[in-house]
């Protein structure tokens, strides 16, 4: 590791210190996971699941804790397409219930609390090998603890993450967020991360449904094109339960995204929709493992990248399952559209099958936009720039089209039709 | 001056001559066969028209309407009005037939500085369109190409050009593969837009097309070059002695 990304690290231990008595919460993690990464620091190339994501951007960047100061959050609100949906706005990583939004006397069946008030690490296990939640345990202040009882359909609700940067004095923030849906309980969350400037949003998310709960959880990553969002999401799934993700990553200098699913319960079902569409440095890594730990449960994972200028874009997938789960049904499919000579992916797969009546597959393409394609289109008119745009469309909208959730997606889908205006083809 | 006026056109593919002066000139309104054996070049012509990449015009020229036609891109060559009824028509996966044929015709509305139509306009134009060339709705809400037979493809490229109502359409060997049917409606496909404004050359290996499609001249290509021009009856006497004889004769 280089001494600048050491000394980014160690920058990272010596707030832990100073903070520690006024960190809220059990302080034993904490101090388990500071002593982790004052070990290990932050992750570099040489670590196998690192391999194709340096970190080197951030060395040298003395990162600060997140102050209130200097508040650009409500001009960032504003950007926010309308929506009458009940709204979690957290700004720097710090709940703002002066922000948020809802219905008077609440949203039946969903109750909302912080972690500054109520701290609580949850049950996400103490992993040896991932600094992204060790650094989150460390220095987690606040976050979002949302929870809907058991059969209540709580509808939507839209949890907004706002940052302020500073290209001097970059803060970081590093909140603790936990979704907990009761037995036969229904939620779709909508999450969208939005910021100027340089910072570091490092979120930890806990979801755990239990038996036959639905979670319907879009995500909109938009962060600042100067800024670096390493984030992990871990889900437990119960029996019979669903958790269905649609993702889109279009911000960040670098982007990290790590899931974790534990299927626990018998016959549950997991997807992940994603699409990473990215330009000029960025990079972005999707790492994800699925821990088929019951039988009979599914897990379908389908990434889309569109790769432009001297874009990187990293999938890496890991299905593991257990001796137990009979009759799993896994699936993994990581498809790249390079538009640039100099654009990247990077396709890892990996499958630890330890049961015998299975069905797993995976597979992964890489490819150009089809020069025939582009002259049929041409061919009746379409101008070549809206033709590409037309081709990239088709590339995404199987992930798209299929939200079941006419705002969402229509956020989504805004936000890739956007991404063309700054990007000239 | 005639529509299109093609001048010692050669043209190569990778290096390898593959027009070698072609010389032809098609009057506003009217429609003429090229036909002539395979490797003859016809379907070269058809996409160096149409301003397909990979091939490369060494010498001579094509005007249309007076105008520079190597000189414009793809679309620009659409929005002056011609249209190429390919071959091969193209898969476009994810991409739904009535979006792109409205894409497309707002495309060339707007380089014509014409204003564009929107969706519920668009919907009747197309199904009156679907109906007069005797084909189902269901053709609008599929992807494009994707999944057709490969008389549907040909079919879509028609009702395309139904659409867009082109000065020029070059039909590149469109009744192969087609039974009688779809060779029909084809035929009347372009039949119904025959008329002052439009001109067609029809790129076809057989005659067939012609019995339904009456051309008011019929060329020959063979090797890059038109070695004979004549009426209609010449499409019926090569249908009896076969190219052979022609391309001796160019030859000698």
């Amino acid at each position: 590791m280089s001494a600048a990304l050491r000394q980014t690290g160690e920058n990272f231990s010596a707030r832990y210190q100073g903070l520690a008595p006024r960190l809220p919460g059990p302080p034993d993690l904490r101090r388990r996971a500071a002593a982790w990464f004052d070990r290990h620091g932050l992750p570099d190339t040489r670590d196998e699941s690192w391999r194709f994501t340096s970190l080197r951007p951030l060395a040298g960047i003395v990162f600060s804790r997140a102050e209130d100061q200097d508040d650009t959050a409500p001009s960032l609100l504003a950007r926010l397409p309308p929506t009458e949906a009940p709204l979690l706005v957290f700004a720097q990583g710090r709940m703002r219930a002066d922000l948020s939004r809802f219905p008077a006397g609440g949203q039946a069946g969903l109750s909302v609390a912080s972690f500054a008030n109520e701290p609580s690490f949850g049950n996400v296990p103490e992993s040896e090998t991932e600094p992204l939640s060790a650094l989150n345990t460390m220095l987690a202040e606040d976050g979002a603890r949302i929870a809907v009882a058991p059969s209540a359909d709580a509808g939507t609700l839209v949890l907004l993450h706002l940052a302020s940067g500073h290209a001097e004095h970059p803060p970081a923030f590093h909140p603790r967020h936990q979704i907990r849906l009761g037995a036969g309980a229904r939620l779709t969350l909508i999450e969208i991360a939005l910021g100027t400037s340089v910072y570091l949003h490092n979120p930890l998310t806990e979801v755990v449904l239990a038996e036959q709960a639905e979670l319907l959880h879009l995500r909109l990553q938009d962060e600042s094109a100067a800024a670096f969002h390493l984030a992990s999401l871990h889900v437990a799934l119960g029996p019979g339960s669903a958790y269905e993700s649609v993702a889109l990553v279009r911000g960040a200098r670098i982007a990290r995204s790590e899931l974790t699913a534990a299927i626990v319960g018998e016959g549950a079902r997991f997807a992940l929709h994603a699409a990473q569409i990215l330009g000029g440095e960025q990079l972005a890594d999707i790492t994800t493992v699925v821990r088929h730990l019951a039988p009979g449960a599914s897990s379908r994972q389908s990434i889309r990248n569109v790769l432009t200028e001297r874009a990187h874009g990293v999938f890496q997938g890991r299905i593991a399952v257990d001796r137990i789960a009979q009759k799993t049904d896994g699936y993994q499919m990581n498809k790249a559209l390079l538009l640039s000579e100099e654009a990247q992916i990077n396709s890892k797969p990996e499958l630890e099958i330890f049961a015998d009546d299975v069905k797993c597959s995976h597979g992964a393409t890489v490819g150009a936009l089809d020069p025939n394609q582009l002259f049929y289109l041409q061919s009746r008119g379409v101008p070549k720039a809206e033709a590409r745009a037309i081709l990239v469309a088709a590339f995404l909208g199987e992930t798209l089209e299929a939200i079941p959730h006419s705002w969402g997606r229509s956020v989504l889908e805004g936000a890739v039709q956007s991404w063309w205006k700054d990007r000239p083809l | 001056m005639a529509l299109l006026e093609i001048r010692g056109l050669a043209a190569e593919v990778e290096g390898k001559p593959i027009l070698r002066g072609v010389d032809l000139s098609l009057p506003e309104g009217e429609v003429h066969a090229i036909m002539g054996p395979n490797g003859s070049g016809k379907s070269t012509l058809a996409y160096v028209l149409a301003g397909r990449e990979g091939y490369s015009v060494n010498a001579g020229s094509v005007r249309f309407d007076g105008e520079d036609l190597l000189a414009m891109d793809p679309e620009a060559r659409a929005a002056v009005g011609l249209f190429l009824a390919f071959q091969y028509p193209v898969e476009l996966p994810g991409v739904g037939n009535a979006n792109f044929l409205r894409t497309a015709l707002n495309a060339v509305r707007r380089a014509r500085a014409e204003p564009e139509i929107d969706a519920m306009k668009f919907l009747k134009e197309a199904r009156a369109a679907l109906k007069r060339l005797s084909m189902s709705e269901e053709m609008l809400k599929r992807n494009v190409n994707v999944g057709f037979s490969g008389g549907e493809k040909k079919r879509n490229e028609i009702f395309q050009m139904a659409l867009l109502r082109p000065r020029l359409a070059i039909l590149d060997e469109t009744d192969s593969g087609l039974d009688i049917d779809a060779l029909k409606i084809v035929a009347n496909g372009v039949n119904a837009l025959r008329g002052e404004k439009f001109s067609a050359l029809v790129i076809t290996h057989y005659q067939r097309l012609l019995d339904h499609i009456v051309p008011d001249k019929v060329h020959v290509l063979s090797e890059g070059r038109i070695v004979r021009s004549g009426g209609p009856e010449l499409a019926l006497s090569l249908e009896e002695s076969g190219y052979a004889g022609l391309v001796a004769e160019a030859a000698a």
